[in-house]
């Protein structure tokens, strides 16, 4: 007799299973781009422009083609005799895959080498004499829209000045009467400083056409397999049935590995040309400089508040600055991504934002940073502008923020920009956090502190936020709908493998996948295999990205393995010699209703399905779904720091961190909880630390790990984290995305908590990220310190 | 991320050290633990036709204090030997507080106190303590050994003046006179970032009356800056707040801070009479304690 299955002893749905892939990762035998090493394999290196802005008289490669070991020099002239110079990017500008006419930001890809090793092609690109002309280099938007500044897109035809679009969502007359009634107008401008996602693994690739049978394989570090698939068939013209992506480990992604970059469509090209394998491995600099940086946002802020504290509007006037190329990774409905996302959590009658982006002689990208598309700028600006019109009030800021909140009994919620939310519980998770870090004790002792001259802050930051695009209705990358699928396959053992569209990059797909087939049909997550990122073998999908895998491809897992069950019963029916009526399920088995005892496993269900099978049923136990989810997922984030500010050197430290996080149904707590904390340390790192910035001559500061800081083990603050659980109600399982929502509403809370420690020296404002001499600055000189961190250049 | 071609040797002697780096006609480079010289190499910002790995010589990783309270540093004795060092934490204090903040710990598993002496860094923060604390260097060429003082050995930034066919084999810091006191102190904006900036106080007490002082500044100028006036103010004298004060402005007033991302020029002198008024206040607290 078989007997329904204790769900945690088989790694189903809350088992904090450990991470399968790890046994690999931390042996050394993960198997990532550079690992991999296929015969006659030939290295490519870049030459990227000094320049920011210049235009290219001529290129000399001669000298380069001189070199023993060098079998291949390409320039832009090369690329553009095979149409090949310009490639579209994913927000449908162009992008210069390798420059021709002029260089646009300091890194851009000039020209490459292809040669035996890869020192033999660095040596190949020192050969290389470019002679450039100097052009005026354009750093920030206000250089770029005014009225002399020279276009930088005279590539485009009608392209007269440097605006790359203007966007507006929301009810501008309404607002604008809104804002009539108000009692206070509470103003903010902030910047968002630009940052990198800089997984640790850099960009990479492998090219190899085979002539004899006409099939292109790229193994490459993409979060969107199948996307490039669709991109190559088309760009490359190349039949998609004879294109190949394989994306093997990655190692770490966070939206730097979704866009194509021009380093792969060359070692393609290469590939072709030599009819060797071209592999491409991209260094540190170039990866800084060159791919998809995050953020690099201005806002203009206004709330609109009645007397007591009640939001009657909102206001925000973006500008962002893209770089040359308009590449942002984003649903191309959404110009600003989903900037609109803000205030999501609050009830708010009436709200506006136009968008304004501009291009600037710096590099492309605006991908979405550990983030669903814009959205950590939107919950950033909406917290901070929080913070302020508490202060501006002078209201406690918890206690605006719980007055604001949607109310659980209000859902569905229409948000202030349109959006649907569907389910939450904001203020209980305000309250568990209050709880949490003793918010009246600490403010007494912030109190108590101030007396000896102490400064102590706390700041909150609250927020829901949509992941998971789809729906396809109104999500689509390059008119590609955004949905997902899962092929599963259950072997006559027992034993099974699963497949996505999905790509792994850290998130622990192949545990958390395995949980939920687990949880749905009772196989112990151990026998169940789970693969990704192979194009010829995983079904299709649009990626892992925007905390969308869970959402999305994690549904499709559920469904799928629904689809089976459907099956296993029939068989289950066959096997009990019952009608299918009279089957019940408990975990791992199906039961006769009426004979409790009489059962089988869905493992015995399983070797029937190859062995036993009814006359009339398709033999195997297989099946596919495709899932297009009904709505994005709103997770819900309270996050709240203490702080203490050095008054004499600007120097702060933090004192705790309490994290609550609503993201519906935990299918690995575990997981979810380095998620969590993963986030949070990038949030502190922007917060405090992080910032690319440019000088005057568009040299890019922040090209390296000495300049671009990741936070290490010594200055990460501790964590602790809170959960509730409001189960998403169109999941299959509940769940709610995850992956993003601690980087997304964390920095607000570190820079509240430091302005709130300077409340009353007149300080309302220093923008990200708070080096400790921008508070001294603000400190002493007793104003806001606002935009990028300047690169000074006296004496 | 890919050096230039470059010749290796790796010789057993201290002699062959010198007679490769004859022969090398100043294009050679001498590699200790590497933590500066292999990522300028991979920058391509450093192209040595030769690189002379010191490694394999043996009885240069010590470091120990003679019996007239001298201490001595090989030529391979790394930052985490000095940072782990019980001899270090009881006979030298700004020492002892300056090894664990060097860079990160990586680098200091394989760096060397006499690399960074000799890569001249400005921003490197031995030169700085060693410089506070009186030091020299020992040099070993085909003529045999000299020494030279530290405040004179660094030229200009990432520059010294030893000669194209001379090695450093050791750092000494030279006999106390009297109780030594001191710290150092730097801010750096994550662990293993250079310093925005650094103080090094290096004292020698007879009771409350400072003998000896070295005050010397990381990261505030085209090398290090020895702040002799600062120092000066000092001896002779007992720790006051006046007196802690006007070391600590005269500090301020020799540092030659240039604006960066790391902050203004400003900042970063007021940075520097912070940490120097805040070692030699710590000092004072704890003779009181003493007392």
């Amino acid at each position: 007799m078989t007997q329904a299955l204790d769900e945690i002893k088989i790694g189903g749905m809350g088992a904090s299973r450990r991470r399968v892939e790890d046994n690999r990762f931390i042996r050394g035998r993960g198997n990532y781009i550079d690992d991999i090493v296929l015969p006659g394999m030939l290295h490519m290196e870049i030459l990227r422009s000094p320049m920011a802005h210049a235009r290219i008289r001529s290129i000399d490669t001669s000298k380069a083609w001189d070199i023993p070991g060098v079998r291949l020099v390409l320039t832009g002239e090369m690329m553009a005799a095979r149409n090949l110079a310009w490639m579209p990017t994913l927000s449908y500008d162009t992008q210069a895959v390798l420059a021709t006419d002029k260089v646009r930001f300091q890194g851009q890809e000039v020209a490459c080498v292809i040669a035996d090793d890869p020192y033999i092609a660095k040596d190949g690109c020192d050969a290389i004499v470019v002679d450039y002309e100097p052009l005026p280099v354009i750093v920030n938007p206000t250089q770029a829209l005014a009225t002399d500044a020279p276009v930088i897109r005279d590539d485009k035809v009608n392209q007269h000045d440097n605006v790359a679009f203007d966007w507006e969502v929301g009810d501008k007359e309404g607002t604008d009467r809104a804002f009539e009634q108000a009692h206070l107008v509470s103003k903010i401008k902030l910047h968002y400083p630009r940052s990198h996602p800089s997984p640790l693994e850099c960009c990479g690739s492998i090219a190899d056409f085979d002539r004899a049978t006409s099939k292109l394989t790229v193994y490459m570090t993409s979060q969107a397999p199948h996307i490039v698939r669709a991109a190559v068939a088309m760009v490359a013209e190349l039949p998609e049935h004879m294109i190949r992506i394989v994306s093997p480990d990655l190692g770490g992604g966070f939206g730097n590995k979704v866009p194509i970059y021009p380093g792969y469509v060359m070692s393609i090209l290469a590939s072709i040309l030599t009819e060797r394998p071209v592999k491409w491995i991209e260094d540190r600099s170039g990866n800084l400089i060159s791919t998809g940086f995050g953020r690099d946002v201005y806002l203009d802020g206004e709330l609109a508040l009645r007397e007591d504290g009640k939001i009657l509007a909102v206001r925000m006037k973006t500008t962002s600055d893209h770089g040359a190329f308009f590449a942002d990774a984003q649903p191309s409905k959404f110009k600003i991504g989903l900037m609109h996302s803000a205030f999501a959590c609050y009830d708010i009658p009436y709200a506006h934002l136009s968008a304004r982006g501009v291009y600037t002689t710096k590099a492309p990208g605006g991908v979405a940073y550990r983030c669903s598309f814009r959205v950590t700028e939107a919950m950033f600006f909406q917290e901070r502008m929080v913070q302020a019109a508490a202060d501006d009030l002078g209201m406690d800021q918890a206690e605006f923020r719980r007055i604001n909140f949607v109310r659980d009994d209000d859902f569905p919620h229409r948000t202030p920009y349109g959006f649907l939310t569907d389910s939450g519980q904001y203020a209980k998770c305000l309250d568990v956090g209050l709880e949490a870090i003793g918010y009246a004790e600490f403010l007494k002792e912030k109190e108590e502190a101030r007396k000896r001259g102490r400064l102590l802050g706390i700041g909150i930051s609250t927020m829901t936020e949509p992941l998971g695009a789809g729906n396809s209705r109104e999500y689509d990358i390059l008119g590609i709908k955004m949905f997902d699928s899962a092929e599963l396959r259950v072997h006559m053992t027992g034993k099974a493998i699963l497949r996505t569209g999905a790509m792994n990059q850290g998130q622990g797909h192949q545990t958390t996948w395995a949980q939920i087939v687990a949880h749905e049909l009772g196989l112990p997550a151990d026998d169940i295999t789970v693969e990704e990122g192979d194009t010829d073998t995983a079904p299709f999908g649009m990626g892992t990205y925007a905390s969308r895998s869970t959402p999305v491809a994690g549904a499709a897992v559920s469904m799928v393995s629904r689809k089976v069950k459907a099956k296993a019963r029939k068989l289950a029916a066959h096997l009990l010699e019952v009608s299918e009526e009279d089957i019940e399920w408990e975990l791992g088995r199906f039961y006769v209703r009426s004979a409790r005892d009489r059962g089988v496993s869905i493992q015995e269900c399983a070797m029937a399905a190859y062995s036993n099978m009814p006359d009339g049923l398709e033999p195997g136990l297989e099946a596919n779904a495709y899932y297009d989810p009904p709505n994005l997922t709103w997770p819900f984030g309270c996050y709240i720091a203490t702080v203490e500010v050095d008054p004499v050197t600007g120097v702060w430290d933090v004192l705790r961190v309490v994290a609550v996080d609503d993201c519906g149904v935990r299918i690995n707590p575990m997981i979810v909880e380095g998620q969590i904390m993963g986030g949070l340390t990038e949030a502190y790192a922007m917060a405090n630390m992080q910032f690319i910035t440019f000088d005057a001559e568009g040299n890019c500061v922040g090209s390296n790990f000495m300049d671009y800081l990741i936070p290490s083990a010594w200055e990460t603050p501790g964590y602790e984290l809170h959960e509730v659980v409001t189960p998403c109600p169109h999941h299959p399982i509940g769940a709610k995305g995850v992956g993003e929502c601690a980087t997304v509403g964390g920095p607000a809370a570190f820079v509240n908590a430091v302005i709130d420690a300077l409340k009353g020296t007149g300080v309302r404002n220093i923008d990200m990220p708070l080096l400790p001499d921008r508070v001294y600055e603000a400190l002493t000189q007793k104003h806001d310190v606002s935009g990028a961190p300047p690169v000074r250049t006296d004496n | 991320m890919y050096p230039s071609r470059f010749r290796y040797e790796a010789p057993a002697t201290i002699e062959e050290v010198i007679d490769l780096l004859h022969d090398g006609g100043g294009e050679a480079k001498v590699l200790a633990g590497g933590q500066s010289l292999i990522p300028l190499m991979k920058l391509r910002f450093a192209a040595p036709e030769l690189v002379v790995d010191i490694n394999r010589l043996a009885g240069l990783d010590y470091h120990r204090v003679d019996p007239d309270g001298s201490i001595h540093v090989g030529a391979l004795c790394r930052h985490a030997d000095l940072e782990r060092s019980v001899l270090l934490s009881s006979k030298q204090p700004t020492m002892a507080e300056a090894a664990p903040l060097i860079a990160d710990p990586i680098v200091r598993t394989r760096g060397t106190l006499v690399g960074s002496l000799c890569h001249a860094d400005p921003q490197g923060d031995w030169a700085a303590v060693v410089t506070a604390l009186g030091g020299y260097v020992v040099a070993q060429g085909r003529d045999g050994r000299r020494t030279i003082p530290v405040d004179e050995f660094v030229s200009g930034p990432f520059q010294n003046v030893l000669a194209y066919d001379e090695i450093v084999v050791e750092a000494v810091i030279p006999p106390p006179t009297g109780t030594v006191a001191g710290g150092y102190l730097k801010l750096e904006r994550r662990v293993g970032d250079f310093a925005t900036a650094g103080s090094a106080v290096a004292l020698e007490l007879s009771g409350d009356v400072v003998l000896r002082a070295g005050i010397a500044l990381t990261g505030v100028g085209a090398s290090t800056i020895n702040a002799t006036n600062s120092a000066a103010v000092l001896t002779g004298r007992a720790l006051t707040s006046e007196v802690i004060g006007e070391a600590a402005d005269l500090a301020a007033v020799a540092a030659q801070p240039k604006s960066d991302h790391r902050g203004s020029a400003e900042y970063k002198r007021h940075l520097v009479r912070t940490f120097v008024e805040r070692i030699l206040t710590r000092v004072t607290e704890t003779q009181q304690r003493a007392a």
